[in-house]
């Protein structure tokens, strides 16, 4: 580990929190309907959609309604999704000429989109068309971040509000997500990204000749529009195989820091927005302070991990000060690695710029735990944000019953709906994760799509069935996914990680907004301030991470340990 | 305390809980509490893998040690509980035998004349005659006559109460006893409705309903178990990836550790045992719905005399009209309370004595004649030959002075005045036409209750003082006494105004009343406490109600009521914090065949394999008999605000709970491989 790492991490947290409170006042007014410097333009444009699509913006929905209607609305995200990638080879925008995708594949990959998690069993230059990149995959892109976000909201107003009936508007959340939000800082984002390199053209794939004589075909494409998006909405389904390792999607060490702080900038954002709106900006930072403990704890375990070097190696004469370099681009190196790894895993975004499958056991554990934990460190825009609440209510359920008092959170008591829900929301995840694991290792077709055997490979398959179920996308690499078998667990997976969890979730924030509000006193458990950032971190930990404590075992601990004792497998 | 901590120990409770205990482990009862349900499953189970390894003359000796350890897990969870309804059953009992055979004198017309029936033939609305020594046989309200009744049966407090028709004290209670006088009763509930039926229902247990807050914790505890049967059964599919194979002992074992056993095994006894301390303090909760609630208080209205003040007032001074002696003052208002048996008339007698060397007279000798307060005149006195002296409120005594042709001081209007502006009570005195000054009865404002409400403060529980005092004397005393607000010249209209607009703005408010006329503010509150000498009306209207009708008790009900959720709520936190150190036991035994290097897991350095799982779940079974008289006495408890309490908490039983296991286990598991058990 060197100073000069360190410094990278602390700049990285520095901008993050500097973001966090005036992106945060900005959302709040959005979400409200209030003017910002944007109305002048947009507005006219918002009213125009709601005047097309038939929608009364003041006329504002139930839990029930506004489940239905996201529910609804998602489905058809992933009809079109599914259309349009089986339909490639006769649509429009395909230069290379490519094929149809298989019925398996374009499964996963719709539900993958569909549900923010982006998860890829395809190489994307290889297999999707200009035009599926664009209307297929990069549409989703901006629809499930703004899904997860409006639903982010509508559970903040469930604390908010007071004896409601009603949560919000989910066609204006969702529209207002988008217009006010993603598009124009994704316009942005996207003309930052050409001017450091980034490829935005139609034009076909080039072919070179290289030094040697040998032809060399160069993939291009309308990447700078999907890599805006792709971080900022948290998706991270790169638009080369490659990912943000790729050069053409990360091109200089700069535009590896725009798209790490683009990864948390929503995310962490929405945590002040939740203090605002419930009245009080500290319940905000204590929110955001739980998910930054565990997060730097987390980078500090890989970045400790990854300098270390393998012990196997260093017995073959590896120079040991090198560190683990395996699957790292140069260019990066092992600080920026480590903390991208923690980044991209913490906010469910699945993007890389390094392979984590190369990562040492522990290295390539702690993205895993990350997700395990529910994907609740500054998470999914949205997702992270209702996730982390739903352990707040836990949290406070067990802990606040210490006070002697009904437990409460923000001045909402918390009782029987409300602990069941969250407990049918929580349960969700691990459900998913943990069943498909088992089927796939016990299963003949799950075990043929493993590079490794012993511990390592166990990881392989623990890593993509939780990285399915916590919709967050990226791959430990290693395991061939793009086979039926794969394509419809992981697809089920993230299914039951995205809707079965949002439903109950939903009926929680119209439970929380039909009670009153209890004013606090100094009988009431201060959910601000350390101790709280405390109990709320012990508690994600234990309860999400007690959870997988066995499977955790027999992959990359074991993986340790063997390491450490020189075996291989 | 100490009383308490022999009782835990007493043998006659734990006798017949050990035999209760084993009936509750009839799955159909022991269904509602899902956690330890799942145990007895397992148990089940390892009783039949226990068989086959019988059977198959191997292993054995290990799930043999294995399934007595579950099945001991529920016995103690079940005992807990058993033990915990012991002490309402035997009070129940007790009860039970002051019913039995009451004999009811029916009143047939309008004269006396009677018809003897058996009490539960009584019906509502029938008119009984009870006489000196009669047990009077059903709950009903007294319509005629005055009586002393003893109410120990259900008080336990041995001095006679009175009860009359009319006003505040006309309900009586079946079971109880006349001592003298006769009364005539309306019964007012059916038999096997009464007063005494449910409060023999409650202390029993047998209509105890689980309590929302009951409700929600074992919602979370089942979705825990529900989580950790998800990752139990996955295991054998990860073991086979593996190269091997985890026996079902072992895996029924881990399950167990890890699901809240300790909180689910003793989750039913906390709330009996919280109802049961309740009892103890001589309240009766009619629902456990009602003691969380005082846990959840936020505002107190307290009547202010009996309460905040000693319910008499005491004579502080002496105030002389212009041109009389203080000493002729006293001497007058002396004599005039020498037969004056009320609190105020001695304090009287005694002020005068000791700030005028008056000495307490013997009255026969001076051929007086007492003249007792009564309603009508508002005045009471002595006579003395033909000298009247007359002590009584300021306008009864004017009217009687210019009744008999005497004169009204100026000054006296400024006196009276000053005392009330004072938070006390003018008494006037005059002899015959003639007034002689005014004695300043003062409000005693109750000693440590100021203290008292400053620990309320520091609760976050605000304290309202009701009176139907005039705003001045109402704001002198609640700042004397140090109370947050003040509700002065209250109706009965206003205090139910007052809880309804704190009920608004999301306050839980608590209050006690014992006439008719609080029976609505009693119903509306979200707790309120009937006085045992109230009105039916009133008993009806509250949901709890004090036996020995002491106000001031609200404060130890809010106490119970956030003792019996703290308690419920530290030993979640310790049992969820034990998962830790469980798996630290298991897990490396369950997988170190797979992969050897996963011993250094083993962090306790324990024994063997098989020595950890079984010291695991010996150490999960102990510890519930371990935490009983915890659950039991409920967790110390000191009113400081949420902040300090959390911490304080957190760091006994979250961070106990992560640490405690460990060395548990290791000390069982040192024991086990000395014995050579396993």
């Amino acid at each position: 580990m060197t100073f000069n790492g360190w410094m990278q991490i602390a700049l990285f947290c520095a901008i993050v929190l500097a973001l966090a409170r005036p992106l945060g006042g900005f959302l709040t007014r959005v979400y409200a309907g209030e003017r910002t410097f944007l109305h002048p333009v947009l507005a006219p444009v918002e009213r125009g959609f709601y005047l097309l699509a038939g929608v009364r913006c003041e006329a504002e929905q139930g839990w029930r309604s506004y489940a239905v209607a996201m529910l609804a609305f998602n489905l058809l995200g992933f009809l079109l999704v599914y259309g349009a990638l089986r339909l490639q080879g006769a649509l429009p925008l395909n230069p290379q000429g490519f094929a149809g995708v298989t019925p398996d594949l374009a499964l996963n990959t719709a539900v993958s989109f569909v549900t923010n998690t982006n998860w890829q069993s395809y190489g994307g230059e290889a297999t999707m068309s200009y035009g599926s990149q664009m209307w297929a995959l990069t549409v989703q892109n901006f629809l499930s971040a703004a899904t997860g976000m409006a639903l982010a909201v509508a559970l903040i107003r469930g604390f908010a509000r007071r004896s409601a009936k009603e949560i919000g508007n989910f066609w204006t959340d969702l529209t207002r997500s988008i217009l006010y939000v993603l598009l124009p800082l994704c316009v942005v984002l996207a003309l930052v990204y050409v001017a450091m390199g980034v490829p935005q053209t139609l034009q076909p794939y080039v072919t070179a000749k290289t030094l040697e004589g040998a032809d060399q075909t160069i993939a291009l494409g309308p990447v700078a529009s999907q890599l805006a998006i792709k971080m900022l909405g948290t998706n991270g389904g790169g638009f080369f195989n490659a990912n943000s390792a790729h050069p053409f999607e990360n091109p200089s060490a700069l535009a590896n820091l725009v798209q790490m702080v683009s990864i948390f900038a929503v995310g962490a954002a929405l945590t002040n927005v939740f203090g605002r709106m419930v009245g009080d900006e500290r319940q905000g930072w204590a929110i955001l302070g739980a998910m930054g403990a565990l997060f730097l704890a987390g980078v500090a375990m890989v970045y400790w991990a990854e300098a270390g070097a393998n012990p196997i190696h260093a017995a073959l004469g590896l120079d040991p000060a090198g560190g683990n370099m395996e699957g790292k681009e140069v260019r990066f190196g092992i600080a920026l690695s480590a903390l991208f790894a923690v980044i991209t895993t913490a906010a469910s975004c699945g993007a890389v710029i390094a392979m984590h499958d190369s990562f040492s056991a522990i290295g390539g554990m702690i993205p895993m735990v990350n997700m395990q934990l529910g994907e609740v460190i500054v998470g999914g825009v949205g997702a992270g944000l209702y996730g982390v609440l739903l352990f707040a209510i836990v949290a406070v359920f067990v802990a606040g019953l210490m006070v002697g008092r009904t437990p409460e959170y923000v001045g909402k008591k918390i009782e029987g709906r409300e602990v069941k829900l969250t407990m049918l929301a929580l349960l969700c995840s691990p459900a998913a994760t943990l069943l498909a694991l088992g089927v796939a290792s016990v299963s003949p077709l799950g075990l043929a799509g493993l590079q490794e055997s012993g511990p390592h490979g166990f990881s392989e398959m623990l890593y993509a069935t939780t990285s399915a179920a916590a919709n967050n996308g990226s791959a430990f690499a290693g395991l061939t996914a793009n086979s039926p078998f794969w394509n419809v667990l992981l697809a089920a997976g993230m299914m039951i990680g995205r809707f079965a969890l949002i439903v109950p979730m939903l009926a929680v924030a119209g439970s929380l907004a039909a009670k009153g509000k209890v004013p606090p006193s100094a009988g009431t458990f201060p959910t601000y301030g350390t101790l709280f950032v405390g109990l709320l971190g012990g508690v994600i930990l234990i309860v999400g991470g007690l959870t997988y404590f066995p499977a955790l075992t027999l992959g990359p601990v074991a993986d340790a340990f063997a390491t450490a004792a020189g075996t291989t497998y | 305390m100490s009383a308490q901590s022999r009782s835990l120990l007493d043998p006659a409770l734990i006798a017949p809980a050990l035999g209760s205990a084993l009936k509750k482990l009839n799955p159909r009862e022991l269904i509602r509490n899902p956690v330890m349900f799942a145990v007895e499953v397992v148990a089940v189970v390892a009783t039949i893998l226990f068989v086959r390894d019988l059977l198959a003359g191997s292993g054995a000796a290990f799930s043999g040690q294995l399934a007595v350890w579950l099945w001991l897990t529920v016995y103690f969870a079940t005992f807990s509980e058993a033990l915990a309804e012991g002490r309402g059953k035997a009070q129940a009992d007790a009860l039970r035998r002051t019913r039995s055979e009451t004999v009811a004198k029916r009143l047939t017309g309008k004269s006396n004349a009677y018809e003897e029936v058996a009490a539960p033939a009584l019906k509502v609305g029938d008119l009984v005659l009870v006489e000196p020594g009669d047990l009077i046989p059903g709950d009903g309200e007294v319509v005629e006559g005055v009586a002393t009744v003893d109410e120990s049966a259900i008080t336990g407090e041995s001095a006679p109460v009175i009860r009359e028709s009319g006003g505040d004290r006309s309900a009586v209670t079946g079971g109880t006893k006349v001592l003298s006088d006769h009364i005539k009763v309306r019964i007012t509930a059916a038999a096997g409705s009464s007063f005494l039926d449910r409060m023999i229902a409650l202390v029993e247990g047998a209509e105890r309903q689980k309590t929302p807050n009951e409700i929600a914790l074992t919602i979370l505890l089942a979705g825990l178990s529900l989580i950790f049967v998800l990752a139990t059964v996955t295991i054998p599919s990860f073991a086979a990836y593996s190269g091997g194979a985890v026996p079902v002992i072992v895996l029924v074992a881990l399950f167990v550790t890890l699901i809240p056993t300790t909180i689910g095994g003793l989750l039913s006894a906390i709330g009996i045992a919280g109802m049961n301390r309740l009892v103890r303090f001589n309240v009766l909760a009619m629902s456990g719905r009602a003691v969380e609630a005082a846990g959840d208080v936020d505002v107190l209205l307290l009547d202010k005399t009996g309460t905040i003040t000693l319910g008499s007032r005491q004579a502080a001074e002496f105030l002389p009209l212009p041109g009389v002696r203080a000493s002729q003052l006293a001497d007058a208002a002396q004599l005039a309370s020498l037969s004056d048996e009320t609190p105020e008339g001695r304090s009287i007698v005694v002020l005068a004595k000791a700030a005028h060397g008056l000495r307490g007279r013997e009255i026969e000798p001076l051929d007086a004649t007492f003249i007792p307060f009564s309603a009508q005149t508002r005045m009471s006195g002595v006579d003395i030959g033909a000298t009247k002296i007359r002590k009584g409120a300021g306008d009864a005594v004017i009217a009687h002075v210019k009744a008999l042709g005497g004169r009204i001081p100026d000054e006296l209007g400024e006196i009276v005045e000053r005392v009330a502006r004072e938070g006390g009570t003018p008494l006037v005195v005059a002899t015959d036409q003639r007034i002689l000054g005014v004695v300043y009865l003062k409000d005693i404002v109750k000693g440590g209750i100021r203290e008292r409400f400053q620990e309320l403060r520091a609760m976050g529980i605000r304290t309202l003082m009701i009176t139907g005092d005039n705003p001045m004397t109402a704001a002198a005393i609640a700042a004397e006494a140090g109370v947050d607000d003040f509700l002065a010249e209250a109706t009965p209209e206003a205090k139910l105004a007052l809880i309804r607009k704190e009920q608004e703005g999301g306050k839980l408010v608590a209050m006690c009343g014992d006439g008719t006329n609080d029976a609505p503010a009693l119903a509306q509150a979200d707790v309120g406490v009937a006085m045992q000498t109230g009105t039916v009306a009133a008993r009806e209207a509250g949901n709890m109600v004090d036996l020995d009708s002491d106000p001031t008790k609200l404060i130890e009900i809010v106490g119970i009521g956030k003792q019996l959720l703290m308690t419920r709520g530290a030993l979640t936190t310790f049992s969820i914090a034990n998962d830790v150190a469980k798996y630290f036991a298991i897990i490396p035994a369950m997988f170190v065949a797979l992969y050897p290097p996963l011993g250094a897991l083993n962090v306790m350095g324990l024994a063997s394999p098989q020595s950890a799982i079984l010291s695991a779940i010996i150490f999960n079974a102990l510890i519930i008999v371990a935490l009983v008289p915890l659950a039991l006495k409920g967790v110390s408890y000191t009113p400081s605000n949420a902040a300090a309490l959390l911490r304080r908490n957190l760091l006994v039983y979250g961070l106990g709970g992560l640490i405690a296991p460990f060395i548990g286990i290791k000390l069982i598991d040192m024991g086990v491989a000395a014995l050579g058990i396993a």
